[in-house]
């Protein structure tokens, strides 16, 4: 039999970290409120994080491009009041449904506007999208300028309810997008878009059309950034065109924690998933262990400061010891 | 035939003199009194000087290259900021106090930094953001809803005050020329200045011509986390009270007024120089949609639009073809 190795399991499953952190943010969390897995709590948790998760998918895949996207939170904010304004708090299962593909049109459009700059001109991403995450904000700031409007309750009550066999809808979503993913990832497409993060001009020696494929991981980013909004805003029931401008560091944050390198080329989608829920729980954790208000910032920063941290201390430990 | 270029730097500032002179025929503009104008003009580069010198230590990790960024400057800057005004407390002779604690504060957040970037091979980005919600956590326990402390009247005088009642330049821009002076000198005429494009051009061929990559790359965190420390002590000795925001409002464009001043985010080129023309081109365009009385919702869409066809112009990168 071989030995455990480390090493090997970090290298081959990026994820591998991820899962332990969540393991032990989910013990916690359990001893601190033992209902944790009763189905309403979790329900009542899992909709809180289906929003990040999303976003997180998004951003994970145009990190493992080779890029980033600031922007994600401002398409969030734009889908937000494009349904709080025009379906309202009295419209139509129908109207809903219609302006669920409208914002569905829009993300994807504001993700082709980043992805056009930055794969067609060649900008920098980060600057890149960082410009246009005032063009979305404002853009949404523009549809609603002060917070108001909304969904039905009953629209509002599907997300928030609907436990099919008795688990939240929200393990559904995920369950689709992972299958997704995978399928993606088994494509010519899930090579390519590896080889384009691992090393762009190699893979352009190599006849990938990296332009094209850079282009569709904004344009998947706004894609996910499109259902991040419509499930934030069924999830609250309101519009309030700031609702996404603190997700989008948030999202980058779930990636890192998930081993997807900011590099770009290494990781997954799985491991952001895992990663999102994982900011959830040290969140939960931090409301139930009832420390000082004031202390609240402080102690969830650092304990994500050592989650980032800790992959590399292991390995500092671990070099010392051969 | 020699390709027409412009260098971006002079873009910059040809592009604030342009907009400048334009706005003069807005309804509530200069008009055609030229000392009206001079006196804009000067308070608007006086305004600049505060993102000016908090963009210095972003642009210093910028060149440094390695996704080098700087996310926990905004918090910094508003920790300083709130240290000096308790520490100051209104008297004369403890501002060398207060001056010296801002330095070293910023110093010790940004070496902690350089530690989690060098030695554990957390990405820059996250690494500082995560720094980013510590600091603001000691903000807040610190803070602890008020703070009770008030500037000295002589950095009122220093900062925020003509340099002498005959002659109406800021003294803040004074400081900001000197200041823009010695950043020359560290990066154009010094060991360390050339050490740092070194290593933002290439880590491996500089380690290999005898730069001592990683002190290299801890000094550049650490002075960039002082030059924001210091950045807070000039910001409240400007505005005379804190808030727990002030600080943030400056981050993302230190990092604009980077990029518009030609410093490649990829690292290994760039300017003081340049992050100056391109922190005045930012403020110039903040003052001007707000005397134009914009509402938020188009001052912003204005920004982001603004700043994409300003890297579009120059920030474009190389493409796979050449």
């Amino acid at each position: 039999m071989k030995r455990f190795s480390w090493d090997e399991m970090m290298n081959r499953y990026p994820a591998f970290f991820a899962i332990i952190l969540l393991v032990v943010a989910l013990t916690i969390n359990f001893i601190l409120q033992p209902n944790m897995f009763a189905r309403d709590t979790l329900n009542s948790n899992m909709r809180v994080f289906l929003p990040i998760i999303l976003l997180s998918v998004g951003q994970a895949i145009v990190i493992l491009g080779g890029g980033i996207d600031i922007s994600v939170g401002g398409i969030v904010s734009i889908v937000n009041t494009i349904l709080a304004t025009q379906v309202g708090l009295n419209g139509s299962p129908e109207k809903m449904w219609t302006f669920v593909f409208v914002s569905i049109g829009a993300g994807i459009l504001a993700g082709a506007i980043n992805g056009f700059f930055i794969a067609f001109l060649r900008l920098q991403p980060i600057i890149t999208t960082y410009a246009t995450s005032f063009l979305y904000v404002g853009f949404a700031l523009f549809i609603l300028p002060n917070p108001g409007g909304g969904i039905p309750a009953e629209i509002a009550n599907v997300y928030r309810n609907t436990t099919p066999l008795g688990l939240p809808l929200a393990f559904y979503v995920i369950g689709v997008v992972l299958l997704v993913w995978m399928y993606i990832r088994s494509t010519r497409y899930g090579n390519y878009l590896y080889a384009v993060g691992g090393n762009a001009e190699a893979a352009y020696e190599t006849a990938v059309p990296v332009t094209w494929v850079l282009f569709s991981t904004y344009v998947a980013s706004g894609f996910m950034s499109a259902l991040a909004g419509i499930a934030i805003t069924m999830l609250s029931g309101s519009g309030n065109a700031e609702i996404g401008v603190p997700m989008t560091l948030t999202s980058i944050t779930a990636v890192v924690i998930g081993g997807t390198a900011l590099s770009g080329g290494v990781g997954g989608v799985a491991g952001p998933v895992v990663g999102a829920i994982t900011l959830g729980i040290i969140q939960n954790i931090i409301s139930f262990s009832r420390i000082d208000t004031w202390w609240e910032t402080f102690v969830k920063a650092s304990i994500i400061v050592v989650a980032l941290a800790a992959p590399g201390i292991i390995n500092l430990l671990r070099r010392k010891k051969v | 035939m020699r390709k027409f270029s412009i260098s971006p730097p002079v873009a910059a500032i040809l592009l604030a003199i342009v907009l400048f002179l334009l706005s003069g025929f807005l309804p509530n503009g200069y008009g055609s009194d030229i000392n009206v104008a001079i006196a804009q003009a000067t308070n608007i580069v006086r305004l600049a000087v505060f993102l000016g010198v908090i963009a210095a230590g972003q642009t210093l990790v910028i060149i440094s290259g390695f996704e080098g960024i700087d996310l926990s400057a905004g918090s910094v800057v508003t920790l300083t900021a709130i240290l000096t005004y308790v520490t100051v407390k209104g008297e004369d002779d403890k501002v060398l106090l207060a001056l010296l604690i801002s330095l070293v504060v910023g110093a010790l957040i940004g070496f902690v930094n350089g530690l989690g970037i060098t030695f554990l091979k957390i990405s820059p980005f996250v690494m500082t953001l995560g720094m980013s919600g510590v600091v603001t956590g000691l903000i807040i326990i610190i803070n602890h809803g008020n703070v009770s402390g008030k500037v000295a009247p002589i950095m009122t005088r220093l900062i925020a005050r003509p340099l002498s009642p005959d002659i109406p330049i800021p003294n803040a821009i004074i400081i900001w020329i000197i200041f823009g002076f010695l950043m020359w000198l560290l990066l154009e005429r010094s060991t360390f200045g050339k050490h740092l494009f070194a290593i933002g051009v290439n880590r491996v061929t500089a380690k290999l011509s005898g730069v001592n990559v990683t002190a290299t790359n801890l000094a550049v965190y650490t002075l960039a986390g002082a030059l924001a420390g210091f950045g807070g002590f000039l910001v409240v000795g400007n505005t005379g009270v804190v808030f727990i925001a002030l600080g943030q409002p400056f981050l993302f464009p230190s990092i604009a007024a980077v990029a518009v001043g030609g410093t490649l985010l990829s690292g290994g080129k760039g300017s003081y120089w340049g992050t100056m023309a391109g922190a005045i081109v930012l403020t110039l365009i903040t003052s001007l949609l707000t005397t134009m009385q914009m509402p938020d919702s188009v001052r912003r869409m204005v920004l982001g639009a603004t700043l994409l066809v300003m890297i579009s112009i120059y920030g474009r990168q190389r493409g796979f073809r050449q």
